[in-house]
């Protein structure tokens, strides 16, 4: 087999709202991935019972686990609304260049105005639990 | 034009109509994930507190324990689709990347029945 250029090549393109809202989704996706072994974790030690579970409550209130959290939040808000614009794509709809602009604009403001709520009221929540 | 292969044609043989499997199941899954995703953050956001008493009489709840059923199998399926092509894009050593793909596939059922398994033995009752 000939060696042919495949996509997607990040270094040869250049960077555009395009490639960034693209990779921004995958590199959120794959943020979200990392939160699956974690919800497991603590799943897991709910169903160990109580001194497992305080156990895992004391790991998982680490630092390190904070900041996955926030992680986490934002490439939810990021990763659901970009998600729905390509749901929105596959039924054939806003490709032409002057919608998709302007959907990576609606994109942007509303997964950021999902991050503040969502993040103002995890950190009430937060507030209340600990 | 056709795109078939002249040995492709002679042997006779054409698509096995599965070629989109992919795809599909990977909007099939997030738009399941769409409403169960919403439902867990509001969900887990609203308990009163993660005390272990408050979180397993929240999980042994049928709705409760259906949905993350659902969400932890629905969720692990369409991170193992994302993270595949991930590693397709990205890992180009054959020998690598297959064992990656082996690694991550392997990982992403572990995940998927250990979650099931920890939300049933709540929900039916036999978590200490």
């Amino acid at each position: 087999m000939p060696q042919r250029p495949l996509s997607p090549h990040l270094s040869v393109y250049k960077f555009k709202y395009t490639l960034a809202t693209s990779i921004l989704n995958r590199a959120a996706g794959l943020v979200l991935s990392l939160g699956l072994p974690a919800l497991v974790y603590w799943l897991m030690a709910v169903a160990s019972g109580t001194s497992a579970y305080t156990r895992a409550s004391a790991l998982l209130s680490l630092g390190v686990f904070k900041l996955l959290y926030l992680g986490q939040l934002a490439a939810f808000c990021y990763h659901l609304v970009a998600g729905v614009r390509h749901l929105i794509w596959d039924t054939g709809r806003g490709l032409e260049r002057a919608q998709a602009q302007r959907s990576a604009w609606v994109v942007a403001g509303v997964s950021i105005v999902l991050m503040v709520l969502l993040g103002y009221w995890a950190f009430l929540a937060g507030a209340r639990l600990s | 034009m056709s795109l078939r292969s002249p040995l492709g044609r002679v042997l006779g043989t054409g698509s096995a109509k599965e070629g989109v499997q992919h795809w599909w199941l990977q909007r099939l899954t997030s738009l399941a994930l769409v409403p169960l995703s919403i439902w867990f953050v509001v969900s887990l956001l609203s308990l009163p507190s993660f005390d272990h008493a408050i979180v397993a009489a929240w999980m042994s709840q049928s709705w409760t324990a259906l949905l993350l059923v659902l969400f932890v199998v629905v969720g692990a399926w369409h991170s193992q689709l994302g993270v595949r092509v991930v590693v397709e894009d990205y890992v180009h050593a054959t020998g690598v990347r297959t064992l990656t793909l082996v690694v991550v596939t392997f990982a992403h059922a572990l995940l998927a029945a250990a979650g099931v398994f920890a939300i049933l033995k709540v929900a039916f009752g036999s978590a200490a």
